[in-house]
């Protein structure tokens, strides 16, 4: 993409991305009441889910990209798969910190061995090491085929974590929002967890979009390094 | 229309979340900085080689 444009669409997404913000955290902070049993704290639930749905949308781009590069062989479906994983793991790393500090509060416990609590670490693990196992291979076929075998493992897993709360019944709550056929929020609660992962998804394709350029410019040193030694 | 219940956990929710954010956007920033200076230390190296 011609680097005006790209500028352009970044610029574009960081304004929609904060218009969105300040309207949901208004929204959020000032218009919603608090929880009966839960007081102030549900309110994690708007950074929570919107997080972890940003994180999952990521991972099976990932998925897609990783598949493009086994079917084509082209690098840059393999350096946008690694830096659209990159961002999704930000984004899960947000989910199990604020699901452990709603969890101290509404259980009395950091961590429990739960089955979605589990699952989703098992995921947060496979992701990083498929980010360290980059790191280790030098070179770039190599590193690229493998790195998309654990994209393609790693995506089974979510939907292990994203059926655990139906498949066992343990601490971690059932299903609450209306499209998984969970019991609903209050009225005008549900909505802003949606216009967040929004915000959220804006905020992602920002953070992928400055990725993917310094893939492209590690590219651009490895050709220069080239030159530099064929002289 | 919040309440002080649980209020101090909730703040701490949203600021580990926007800690997160920060310091990925530090490590990327710093790591764009690197990645501007190798350019101009291969491309130097090359002017020089020629």
């Amino acid at each position: 993409m011609m680097t005006d444009t790209r500028d352009r669409v970044l610029f574009a997404l960081a304004v929609i991305c904060a218009v969105l913000l300040s309207l949901n955290f208004y929204k959020i902070f000032l218009v919603l009441p608090d929880e009966a049993n839960q007081g102030a704290i549900y309110r994690i639930v708007y950074v929570h889910v919107p997080s972890i749905f940003t994180g999952f949308t990521g991972f099976f781009v990932a998925l897609a990209a990783s598949g493009a590069y086994l079917a084509t062989g082209k690098l840059k479906y393999d350096a946008f798969a690694a830096a659209v994983t990159e961002v999704s793991l930000a984004f899960a790393t947000i989910v199990l910190a604020t699901g452990m500090i709603w969890g101290r509060i509404i259980w009395g416990v950091w961590w429990a061995w739960d089955a979605r609590l589990t699952t989703m670490l098992v995921c947060w693990l496979i992701y990083a090491g498929y980010l360290m196992l980059r790191r280790a291979i030098d070179e770039p076929t190599q590193r690229a085929r493998l790195s998309a075998v654990v994209s393609i493992f790693g995506c089974v897993d979510i939907l292990i974590v994203w059926k655990s709360i139906e498949w066992w019944r343990t601490q971690h709550p059932a299903p609450v929002l209306s499209v998984r056929d969970g019991g609903g929020m209050g009225p005008g609660m549900e909505a802003p967890i949606y216009w967040n992962w929004l915000a959220f998804m804006c905020l992602a394709a920002i953070l992928v979009m400055v990725r993917t350029r310094q893939e492209e410019r590690s590219r651009e040193i490895d050709s220069l390094r080239r030159m530099a030694h064929s002289y | 229309m919040i309440e002080a219940r649980n209020l101090t956990y909730m703040f701490y929710g949203f600021a580990a979340a926007f800690v997160i954010l920060v310091i990925y956007v530090v490590s990327l920033a710093l790591r764009e900085r690197k990645l501007a200076q190798e350019i101009d230390r291969v491309r130097r190296m090359i002017e020089r080689d020629k």
